[in-house]
């Protein structure tokens, strides 16, 4: 689709990524700003609201946890959610066409109704540590990446290639492995950055499922606005974006950004 | 034996996950709002009799559709241009919605804060213009609420209606422009019908995301803004009203299934292209 484009058009366009882009910048000006509440443009210049984030225990305890959270979640989503994207493509006719839909049910289902459910009986209904419960929440947050992006590289896999190796007497996990796995690696890629992204970036369930000793960052942060509105959230703020241009590097060096246009 | 069992024993983790997780907890807390001890339907009744509590519903519903239909609009005009772009302007493009699209509910919510604060830059600016002579409260406001959610979803609106524009073949367009179509009458009569499914697809997830969050009504609404998802918080964790807070999560898992449900069913009909 290719015609030509009205001026005006363009103009709101570019406005609309400038408006996009901006208030990001702001906060990095924010950030280093010499006042002791947030402003923009920044007044004086000043690396202080870096270092605090290293004082303040809680940011870097939430972020550890955070990370370790979703780093297993995605994981574990992996490691259940591979094989199951395989068994719904390979087996498509063996199985139920109902089960397909029950992996789409965690984004159906609010994240806030899955956090606060989860507090209720898992939490305090089972008695789970909340740390066990988090790492579920969050695991369940991202299983729909791994059973879908990685469904939908199964989808242009040619299994005949699979079934030729096990003819020749290659055990079936070991084809897995070695002739399934490799063709689909773009996805999995793919679904642990989104999973991994989403995680680290997640409020609504995380917010019901924090205790003693126990928060994530994202949680960590909304605690400290509501008490002090000085430029140390913004100095946390850069350094998530940095995470995010992280990824995005990722992604660009594994599978090109208009990857995500797909 | 071991044959027949094998789907089963691939899909058994994830499914089980999913149903000690998810469908038992949500399931739990459908059930309990219709097995009140004060009578079926009791939390229902006491919701929709609560003056406050319908405000948050109707509160709601108003920002997630004004969100709606600002995150379309704008948000077409912008994969319009992107897909028309040649390929270098094409890809800074999509970066520019990608990285806001990356970066945190929180960061993104918290930037409004920075901008339409009593110190902010959009009052610094007007007081500076001579266009105000005191502070504006823009903060915890309808507005701000709106303004901040329509900047989360316009990144996701871009790149869902980006790639279904990219899809449109050249062809048809050529054709109806080169029939005498004004090029008004080829957005109307051509794009517009096959971007459709997209953009319905779009918009309920703008919608159903707008209507259960959380952060953004939070920080930029607070109190006096009150929406679904900061109200089933305030029910289960200031007040400790659980039943509240159920049924706050009832009427959130009623509203989003119906309308994705209604929606992609709706989205597939319109399909021109599936024949």
């Amino acid at each position: 689709m290719r015609t030509t484009l009205h001026p005006a058009l363009l103009m709101i366009a570019s406005l609309i990524f400038a408006i996009l882009i901006a208030p990001l910048f702001i906060i990095l000006g924010a950030s280093v700003s010499d006042t002791s509440y947030l402003t923009f443009p920044p007044q004086g210049f000043t690396l202080q609201w870096y270092s605090n984030i290293f004082e303040i225990t809680a940011f870097r305890t939430t972020a550890i946890t955070s990370l370790q959270i979703a780093f297993f979640g995605t994981f574990l989503a992996l490691l259940i959610g591979i094989p199951a994207a395989y068994a719904l493509n390979r087996f498509r006719v063996r199985l139920p066409s109902f089960l397909s839909n029950v992996f789409v049910l965690p984004i159906l289902v609010p994240e806030i109704v899955l956090g606060f459910s989860l507090m209720k009986s898992i939490t305090i209904g089972l008695d789970l540590p909340v740390y066990t419960t988090l790492l579920m929440g969050h695991t369940l947050l991202v299983l729909p990446y791994a059973v879908r992006v990685v469904g939908a590289s199964l989808a242009s896999f040619d299994f005949s290639v699979e079934e030729a190796a096990i003819s020749l007497g290659c055990p079936p996990l070991k084809a897995f492995l070695t002739v399934v796995l490799p063709n689909i690696s773009a996805g999995v890629i793919a679904a642990f950055i989104l999973a991994f992204i989403t995680s680290v970036n997640d409020v609504s369930i995380s917010l019901f499922l924090t205790g003693p000793g126990v928060s994530t960052l994202p949680i960590q942060i909304l605690a400290h606005m509501e008490q002090f509105f000085d430029p140390t959230i913004a100095s946390v703020s850069v350094l998530l974006m940095l995470l995010t241009v992280g990824v995005m590097a990722i992604v660009e060096a594994t599978l090109g950004l208009t990857f995500l246009t797909k | 034996m071991m044959k027949r069992l094998t789907p089963w024993i691939l899909v058994g983790p994830a499914s089980l996950l999913v149903l000690a997780f998810l469908i038992l907890p949500v399931g739990a807390t459908l059930v309990e709002t219709f097995a009140d001890p004060k009578g079926w339907l009791a939390p229902y009744a006491a919701f929709f009799n609560s003056g406050f509590r319908r405000t948050v519903l109707y509160r709601t519903i108003e920002v997630s559709l004004i969100t709606t239909i600002l995150s379309v609009i704008l948000g077409f005009i912008a994969a319009y241009v992107v897909a028309q772009m040649p390929a270098r302007w094409k890809s800074i493009m999509i970066i520019a919605a990608v990285f806001p699209l990356l970066t945190g509910v929180v960061v993104r919510s918290f930037a409004w804060l920075i901008l339409l604060g009593k110190n902010g830059i959009l009052n610094n600016l007007l007081l500076s213009l001579g266009a105000i002579s005191e502070p504006l409260t823009m903060l915890y406001t309808k507005g701000a609420v709106i303004a901040a959610m329509v900047y989360l979803f316009v990144p996701l609106m871009i790149l869902t209606l980006a790639g279904v524009l990219e899809g449109i073949p050249k062809d048809v367009t050529e054709a109806a422009s080169s029939l005498g179509a004004p090029p008004f009458a080829v957005f109307r009569q051509v794009i517009l019908p096959l971007a459709m499914p997209g953009l319905i697809v779009g918009a309920v997830l703008v919608f159903t995301g707008s209507f259960t969050s959380y952060a953004t009504p939070q920080l930029l609404g607070g109190e006096s803004q009150m929406m679904m998802g900061t109200f089933l918080y305030q029910r289960a964790m200031v007040t400790f009203d659980w039943t509240g807070a159920s049924t706050v999560a009832a009427i959130m898992v009623v509203v989003t299934i119906t309308i994705v449900v209604l929606m992609t069913r709706l989205a597939r009909r319109m399909n021109p292209m599936a024949a």
